[in-house]
């Protein structure tokens, strides 16, 4: 009895996070495939319909834009977000006086909710209360900052308020990574002569390709599920230029009971983010494995 | 463990046996939780309690009742419906064609509905022929509001065609006035969008566009010189309206920064109560054109079981179309009696206004659902429409483009 506990204690403890999972998730994935090939409107219906829901998404030049502008602000946000904390990570890893004090307000942002920062940043970037006023109000009449307000350029609005927020983050994740660069290395690199910014391109940064890639993972699956941020920042607007997949979805199946299109751009969604999990997770097993 | 649960199965038991001594009983979903509806709603189940009924208050505030109407999904899911729920429009079909709505038919013939409804409000509470939903009140769309004063000092009278609007506009804005106070948010860019259209497209060309969804009509050269205008108007708003909400746009209007906003009665109630006077320091009248557009909430009758229930719901059908009611919610809501036959003497004299136009436009068969606040169409078609409407005013779309994708954009919404 007590041997069979032993053995089996662990699969026991494992197993209801093990079902809910399989239920919550994976269950509710396949049930969203199955509502997204069929007609539901305001209730989910059942009977399969074929790709519909497809088609008339591919058709809606709305989901065109949300679609792109996650390319824009996925790709924008991630790589300025890693540069930005990468360079914090390297200043601030110059053993400066004040280290403590510096890395606790560039962390700050992460501790604020995207509403916080949203709505922040609305009046910050509101041509007539924040920035554009303010420099106007120093005598530079001709000063314009209009993006917030200027259709083509507001999704670069929302890339700005979610650097600010997350590459405080991405800062701490490189300076653990600095921090656990063998300093052997280092000091016998100094001794050969060869200069810092050669110690960093050629010895430091290489050695940091794990924490690259973590940063990639949770950066990006940031910028696929953004939806807090866009609804504080510009509700989608102006129009619907600032739409995303994600707002989309919920557009469509809370304020318009069209519950097939949000399963169709739900699926969408999910395609995107095995695309960049999938060789992720591909590459983290087999190395593992070899 | 198991004489916790029977515990509460008893509890549950005493709670079911206490409620079937209990008179009329009703659960209402609605979401007026701000502080003139919340109010109002009280007048309702203070109404309520007096007749012997219980009231059970389920308020789910956000969004606009996006959050109440996720939460009626998850009752109707769970077979669990609230005996009255807040709906409007084509909604009430779309959840009496999942096969959940009551029938009321008998409150409605016995305290004759049909001849005090105007009667194109009746055919929205009517499913296949049966009364299923009770009216509540009246809001009109298709207002103008502008600053009394403003207008006096630029020798302006409130504009009676889309002409004279654009005239007195560009005399403001020399002036170095908003002529426009807008807020840049979609539903607020199709309801000016709708205003337009109706002044533009007569009540015909709009019941054919919006409630026919007719292809001929929306790709008309009406319908193009309804975006044109679009186009002039966004030359009258100020830079700043990304975004922006309706009470801010009235505030505008309010302290003077802008002259004109188009908005429906809900506006009235800011006007209100900044202690303004219509009249005197704002006016009201309806936008360029013939034709009244109307927003009626309504609480739709779900299926429900027990006859405490049933009576329940009889008895809300009843108090929510009888004259006191209307009187009183309506004089704290800001809109109109949704009955014909209520006296007017405690309304202001924009309400007047609109009693007397609803009265008009129903009889020469111009009074009309608005599509922009989900009374025409149903969600995804009224939604496609307002994605054009709102992409054309914020960018340099052409008129010719923007038509070319209504037509596109609503075959691909059915």
């Amino acid at each position: 009895m007590i041997k069979w506990l032993e053995d089996n204690t662990p699969k026991m403890v494992l197993a209801p996070s093990f079902i809910a999972v399989l239920i919550f998730v994976y269950g509710f994935i396949a049930w969203t495939a199955w509502v997204s090939l069929t007609r539901s409107r305001l209730l989910p219906k059942y009977e399969i319909e074929g790709f519909i829901q497809y088609d008339r998404l591919f058709a809606s030049p709305r989901w065109d834009t949300a679609f792109t502008n996650l390319f824009i602000f996925g790709i924008l946000f991630i790589v300025i977000a890693m540069i930005l904390g990468l360079l914090l990570a390297i200043l601030l890893d110059q053993n400066i006086r004040t280290e403590g004090a510096l890395r606790t307000i560039y962390l700050y942002p992460m501790a604020l909710s995207m509403i916080v920062t949203g709505t922040a940043w609305k009046w910050i970037l509101n041509p007539g209360l924040g920035l554009e006023a303010t420099v106007r109000g120093w005598g530079y009449e001709n000063f314009t900052f209009d993006w917030l307000v200027n259709p083509d350029m507001a999704i670069y609005t929302i890339v700005i308020a979610a650097i600010w927020q997350s590459s405080g983050f991405v800062m701490a994740l490189f300076l653990a990574g600095l921090r656990s660069v063998d300093g052997e290395i280092i000091k016998a690199a100094q001794v050969d002569g060869i200069p810092t910014w050669r110690v960093y391109t050629a010895i430091i940064i290489p050695s940091m390709a794990p924490i690259f890639l973590s940063a990639f993972i949770v950066l990006s699956h940031l910028a696929i599920k953004s939806f807090d941020l866009v609804i504080a920042l510009t509700g989608g607007g102006p129009g619907y230029a600032t739409d995303l997949p994600a707002t989309y979805m919920y557009a469509m199946a809370f304020s318009r009971g069209d519950i097939g299109q949000a399963a169709s751009s739900a699926m969408i969604m999910m395609m995107v983010v095995f695309t960049i999990v999938v060789p992720y997770l591909y590459s983290e097993l087999r190395s593992k494995d070899g | 463990m198991k004489s916790y649960v029977t515990g509460a199965v008893s509890a549950l038991a005493i709670a079911a046996s206490s409620a079937a001594i209990a008179g009329p009983e009703a659960e209402v979903l609605h979401y007026w939780t701000s502080g003139g509806e919340a109010k109002s709603v009280a007048v309702l189940q203070k109404e309520f309690a007096d007749n012997g009924g219980t009231w059970t208050d389920m308020p789910v505030a956000g969004g606009g009742g996006d959050a109440a109407m996720t939460a009626l999904r998850a009752r109707v899911l769970s077979g669990n419906a609230p005996t009255a729920v807040q709906l409007k429009g084509p909604a009430i079909q779309e959840w009496y064609e999942e096969g959940v709505l009551a029938d009321i038919s008998a409150v409605a013939e016995a305290n004759g509905w049909a001849d005090v409804l105007p009667a194109s409000i009746a055919g929205h509470m009517k499913c296949e022929g049966t009364w299923c939903a009770a009216p509540v009140n009246v809001h009109r769309v298709d207002w103008i509001w502008a600053n009394a004063e403003v207008l006096k000092a630029n020798d302006i009278a409130m504009p009676t065609t889309w002409d004279e609007f654009n005239a007195a506009a560009s005399t403001l804005q020399a002036a170095g006035i908003i002529p426009l106070a807008h807020g840049g948010q979609s539903w607020q860019d199709a309801t000016v969008f709708e205003a337009v259209a109706l002044g533009i497209l007569g009540a015909d060309g709009f019941r054919k566009a919006f409630v026919d969804l007719d292809k001929d009509t929306l790709t008309s050269d009406g319908m193009i010189a309804v975006f044109d205008q679009m186009r002039t108007m966004r030359g009258f708003v100020d830079p700043n309206f990304s975004g922006r909400d309706w009470n801010l746009a009235t505030a505008m209007v309010m302290n003077g920064e802008a002259a004109f906003q188009i908005m429906g009665d809900w506006a009235k109630g800011e006007f209100m109560a900044a202690g303004k006077v219509p009249g005197e320091d704002f006016l009201c009248m309806s936008t360029p054109g013939e034709g009244f557009l109307y927003n009626v909430d309504s609480f739709a009758m779900f299926a429900v079981d027990g006859d405490e229930k049933k009576q329940g719901q009889d008895l809300l059908a009843k108090l929510v179309v009888g004259k006191n009611f209307q009187e009183v919610f309506n004089l704290n809501k800001g809109s109109i009696p949704a009955r014909t036959d209520v006296a007017l003497d405690k309304f202001d004299s924009c309400a007047i206004l609109s009693s007397e136009d609803m009265a008009a436009s129903s009889a020469g068969g111009s009074l009309l659902p608005s599509y922009a606040h989900g009374m025409a169409l149903r969600g995804a078609q009224a939604g496609a429409i307002t994605d054009v409407v709102t992409a054309h005013f914020n960018s340099d779309m052409s008129s010719a483009d923007a038509v070319q994708q209504l037509a596109t954009a609503v075959a691909n919404s059915m």
